[in-house]
């Protein structure tokens, strides 16, 4: 019975959310009252529907009801709960329903925290989000669903989860990045409602800015997660890899940061409206993309364990309509005027319309590379891109766009006064240059890739403190004017420090690793970089689910031991795949790595030990980025607007959901 | 409307796209158009990829059927299968070969070191000329080669238990019935 009350409330979402996509637009369309306000209640029906179907889902694959094929498929009698429940999203169908839960949570959200917005304006914006879900819910129904079953014949025993995916890293990955993907498409909904409307004014801008900002902050965490649990799980200690699939969750983020800063330009001064609304677009289709590359088999990856030409053509025709669509609407309904808004090349507006050039060349590399092959394979040609076209493009890309990020944060909008720049660049110079030199002879011989990684670190490290210092100084000292600072102002300089911790981080770790394949026997001992590494054995070790070879590494720093580790070679029963654990211990300056090889003749094994230098930076640095998005959210002028809709909801209707600030 | 002209640009762009993608779709990755196909491996002369200083030719393929792997350590999708090519050599059903292919020697070697080594033959194609006239699209890719020496089928991407019991086996137990 379980998997049938999940089916029919799938069904019945799709009802619902049919529904959703006519009625308000249509009420909009005729300027009808109540048509209009039915969107807020069949948005919470959708999303009640489909948390229903997502949790009898979730209950089948707890009670081990392998009946289920996507059950039997996915999960296994001897997984333990936490994973049986991550399991729910390991496969296509399972990811697709969770990625559909979101886009109705979202809708929901939107339902909830816009009392403020005209309602017309929000009939239009949850339609458009019901059209989108009304497609995936097709797919999901039509191509893959998770609640067909094996039936009269059920297998006793489940497939189990492919174990790469049975770790803590991926329980939280995909969730995290669907909050992104699928966050995008509010802002989307909301460009698409304002060219509908044929109103494309600051207020657009700002009522799209949190949520862009909500859905940039998850896609961060979703990425820097990603990166992380490539970089444990894989076991050779990468950490980015330019694969199709990673490149699908880039691009996105890319156009997104894009959106974020022109959303700024748009709200505050009026300007780049035209351009704002495509870049809205771009990343909401961008995060379509992605859905379509991994799981069409257009491209092959490593990722792309669930590709289907069937459902692939699917994915493509949503595409068509969906982006298609959007970007027709775009060319005849945008406007055209223009702007009589006036500004400088000094101003900010100019370093926010070049940050956006630049994260759009950014995202058109990437896109470029990603699809190559396939273009360069309609001409008959065979090329495969990999991460050296990637690493080059970025090293001129990013480079050009931090040192105007360093000199832009001193802007301001419509004029700077001149020499603003001038008596900021010598003393930015030489703090990136003094890093630039320095910082890569801590860690052994100079390099061009470590020198310019941690230049402009240091460069846009340094900018962005200064700036923070000036604006904090005043009458009444820097630590009383720096609690003045509004909480977007702290967020973005957080969010922008967090950029050039990452930079130096994946600047050092790229040029300093230390890499040693070693053969080990009991008490072999192995100098590597300051450290002494004694290999003490092998022991047996059973697993819930796998059988393990552990190796026992003692790490002594002069004579002292700092850890024992203990990387695995697991052996899963249910499929036979063999996996490499890798042990690390780690510390906020350096990672020690070991993953065991293979063995060799009688009890020795075949290891590999890695240094690597401030590797978690690279993560740390994502996190800074995710905090200063979350700090700008939290500020005062969204409160004050929500204490406003509060003081309105209490006179009229009752509401549950005003009193948040406007995230979901 | 000249400006309104400029805003149609990215939906052009898109409709391009979109007929790749709609190309795209049919060209089944896992069956590829095989020049090859039927037709005798190129002739090659490559360096064993353990012993640059022995050469190797197509006569390795004389006399046994082969499967030929292309891999490299740049190539994620071959780490996932390289654990399942070891055990299809521990069956010994079938000779090994490996290609590995526009690599790096010392990081293939050191690979082959960690993740044991599947393949009874390792060629060393660094400039990737051989992989060109057998057709390789991309790593990985496993070809299925008779015993003299006749390009037979070729899978593209990761070989998994699915791949080698419902296709890859019986096509190889097929050609070693063969004669010579």
């Amino acid at each position: 019975m379980i998997p049938e009350i999940g089916h029919y409330s799938l069904v019945l979402a799709l009802a619902v959310t049919t529904l959703l996509a006519v009625i308000p637009l249509a009420g909009a369309w005729i300027n009808d009252g109540l048509w209009m306000r039915m969107g807020r209640p069949l948005a919470y029906a959708q999303f009640l529907l489909l948390a229903i179907s997502f949790g009898f889902l979730t209950a089948a694959f707890l009670m081990d009801d392998f009946s289920v094929r996507y059950v039997a498929n996915n999960s296994n009698s001897l997984l333990p709960w936490y994973y049986k429940f991550s399991a729910v999203w390991g496969g296509h169908e399972g990811s697709l329903l969770l990625w559909i839960m979101i886009l109705g949570g979202w809708t929901a959200a939107v339902a909830a925290f816009s009392k403020s917005l005209p309602e017309p304006m929000v009939a239009r914006v949850l339609s458009v989000m019901g059209i989108v879900g009304v497609g995936f819910l097709s797919f999901i129904l039509l191509t893959s669903n998770p609640f067909l079953r094996y039936l009269p014949n059920a297998p006793q025993d489940g497939a189990d989860l492919n174990p790469l995916l049975q770790d803590i890293g991926l329980i939280m990955h995909p969730p995290m990045l669907y909050m992104g993907y699928v966050g995008f498409s509010v802002a989307f909904a909301f460009a698409l409602a304002a060219l509908m409307g044929g109103k494309l004014d600051a207020a657009w801008a700002r009522w799209s800015r949190p949520w862009t900002t909500v859905a940039w902050v998850f896609l961060t965490l979703g990425i820097a997660l990603g990166s992380w649990w490539a970089y444990y799980e894989l076991g050779w200690g990468g950490w980015w890899f330019w694969d199709p699939v990673e490149n699908a969750s880039f691009m996105p983020w890319l156009a997104g940061t894009a959106l974020m800063h022109s959303l700024a330009a748009t709200e505050k001064r009026g300007v780049f409206k035209t351009w704002t609304v495509l870049l809205a677009i771009f990343a909401f289709s961008l995060s379509l993309l992605g859905t379509f590359l991994v799981r069409s088999g257009v491209l092959t990856s490593v990722h792309a364990f669930a590709s289907d030409p069937e459902r692939g053509r699917f994915v493509l025709m949503l595409l068509a309509l969906t982006i298609g669509g959007s970007l027709l609407l775009y060319a005849l309904r945008a406007p055209v005027v223009k702007s009589h808004i006036r500004y400088t090349e000094r101003s900010r507006e100019v370093f926010l319309l070049i940050n956006n050039i630049l994260l759009l060349v950014a995202t058109v590399t990437v896109l470029g590379g990603t699809l190559f092959p396939l273009i360069a394979e309609a001409f008959g040609k065979e090329v495969s891109v990999g991460a050296p076209y990637f690493n080059t493009m970025f090293s001129f890309i990013v480079p050009v766009l931090v040192i105007a990020m360093g000199i832009g944060l001193f802007s301001h909008w419509k004029d700077t006064r001149p020499g603003t720049y001038g008596r900021r660049i010598l003393p930015l110079a030489i703090a990136g240059t003094a890093g630039g030199i320095g910082i890569p002879l801590i860690y052994g011989e100079w390099e061009w890739s470590a020198g310019l990684g941690s230049f402009i670190a240091i460069w846009l490290a340094t900018a962005q403190l200064w700036d923070v210092w000036e604006k904090s100084s005043g009458k009444s000292g820097v630590v009383a004017g720096f609690k003045r600072l509004s909480r977007s102002y702290k967020g973005m300089a957080t969010a922008h420090l967090g950029l050039a911790v990452t930079i130096l981080g994946a600047a050092i770790v790229s040029s300093y690793t230390e890499e040693r394949d070693v053969r080990v026997d009991t008490g072999t001992q192995v100098e590597m970089a300051g450290l002494t590494f004694v290999f003490d054995g092998i022991q047996e070790l059973k697993g819930p689910n796998y059988v393990a070879d552990q190796g026992i590494f003692h790490v002594l720093d002069e004579g002292k031991e700092i850890a024992v580790l203990h990387p695995d070679k697991r052996r899963y029963l249910a499929t036979g795949q063999v996996m490499t654990e890798a042990a690390i211990d780690w510390g906020i300056l350096r990672d020690v790595y070991v993953a065991l090889g293979e063995p060799l003749e009688g009890t020795t094994w075949a290891a590999r030990i890695q240094y690597k230098p401030l590797v978690r930076f690279l993560w740390l640095g994502g996190l800074l980025m995710a905090i200063g998005g979350t700090l700008a959210i939290l500020d005062r002028r969204y409160r004050i607007r929500v204490k406003a809709n509060k003081a309105r909801t209490s006179v009229g209707e009752s509401d549950a959901g005003g009193t948040q600030p406007a995230k979901a | 409307m000249n400006r309104r002209v400029l805003l149609f640009i990215p939906f052009v762009i898109f409709v391009g796209l979109f007929f790749l993608f709609n190309w795209g779709m049919d060209q089944d990755p896992t069956k590829l158009e095989l020049a090859r196909k039927d037709q005798p491996v190129p002739a090659f002369v490559l360096p064993d990829l353990h012993d640059p200083s022995k050469t190797l030719n197509q006569e390795i393929f004389k006399g046994k059927v082969s499967l030929l792997n292309v891999w490299a350590t740049w190539c994620p999708t071959c780490r996932a299968e390289h654990p399942y090519l070891v055990r299809i050599h521990e069956t010994g059903q079938v000779q090994m070969v490996g290609l590995d292919y526009k690599d790096e020697r010392e990081a293939a070697l050191k690979w082959l070191n960690d993740l044991g080594n599947p393949y009874d033959i390792s060629l060393s194609d660094q400039e990737g000329r051989f992989g060109l006239d057998l057709g390789v699209y991309g790593a990985p890719e496993t070809y299925v080669i008779d015993k003299q020496g006749i390009v037979r089928y070729r899978h593209v991407g990761a070989v998994d238990d699915k791949v080698w019991k419902e296709i890859l086996l019986p096509m190889v137990r097929k050609y070693q019935k063969e004669g010579v």
